[in-house]
């Protein structure tokens, strides 16, 4: 029986995706912490890897003759565009600006432990491949 | 997977609040800066910052859902001269004074400069935190498995 290593990863490798792209709306929501009238955003996780893990993947190609190849998205990178929302915010400031920046700190520390909580799933998983390959 | 897109998110912020440093640094060493006319005082500089892609992010700021692009950055629009009226003083014996005695001092506010150079520093260090942490999760990305 053949082992699809997609699915053996399970879910993780889609959450390391979107950990990682939430990790960069929040990157850039701290850039723009003094930028006029910009709005802070993140990534609505579950609808995001609920987005990224479906089957039918909305940049999937239509394969219409053989020989075609039915890829998802050139970069690899799941679309979770429908997933990015604007944060509500506490406390809005007169220049339009609604980044909070100890909120997005907060933030983007607990996408780093999440990350790492996922990073050391996966781990796990090769390493029990590994061991079921060299078989000791 | 085009992770490194971070590092230019981040690497913008820095740039950024470098220039925004910079023109702290110059209103407040010209801050004494007199002149004898109020039309070639020096004034006081800020940069306007502007988020890169912020057009695509208007497009659908009536609604609640997001954008289609989830990368963006922040970059100096521009830097403007303060328009406020230089404080004029009178000072006879200042060789700069104009024939009633005058000299005009720049618009900087002292208290203003440094607050804003506190700011600036703080949204400095949040940018390298954010770069050192997402570079630790990239090598340990890097090292999966091992």
């Amino acid at each position: 029986m053949p082992l699809n290593l997609d699915t053996y990863l399970g879910v993780s490798a889609q959450a390391l995706k979107v950990q990682s792209q939430r990790m960069e709306v929040l990157a850039d929501n701290l850039a723009n912490v003094d930028t006029p009238n910009y709005k802070a955003r993140d990534i609505d996780f579950k609808a995001a890897l609920a987005q990224a893990g479906s089957p039918d993947a909305p940049l999937a190609l239509t394969t219409t003759t053989a020989g075609q190849v039915g890829g998802t998205s050139a970069s690899g990178d799941p679309d979770t565009s429908g997933a990015l929302k604007y944060r509500v915010p506490l406390a809005p400031s007169l220049d339009g600006n609604t980044v909070d920046a100890q909120m997005e700190q907060a933030a983007f520390a607990d996408n780093t432990v999440r990350y790492q909580a996922t990073l050391t799933f996966l781990s796990s998983r090769l390493k029990n491949l590994l061991t079921a390959i060299t078989g000791q | 997977m085009s992770s490194f897109k971070i590092f230019d998110i981040a690497g913008s912020g820095l740039s950024a609040q470098s220039v925004r440093l910079n023109t702290v640094a110059s209103n407040l060493a010209n801050a004494d800066s007199v002149s004898g006319d109020p039309s070639t005082v020096y004034k006081a500089r800020h940069p306007v910052f502007e988020a890169v892609k912020a057009a695509v992010a208007a497009q659908t700021l009536g609604g609640a859902s997001g954008t289609g692009a989830a990368d963006t950055a922040v970059r100096v629009r521009g830097i403007v001269e303060s328009t406020a009226a230089p404080t004029e003083r009178y000072e006879p014996g200042n060789p700069l004074a104009n024939e009633d005695g005058n000299v005009y001092s720049p618009n900087v506010n002292v208290i203003e400069e440094m607050t804003d150079m506190i700011s600036a520093s703080r949204a400095y260090q949040n940018n390298v935190e954010v770069m050192n942490t997402s570079k630790e999760l990239m090598l340990a990305t890097l090292k999966l498995g091992s």
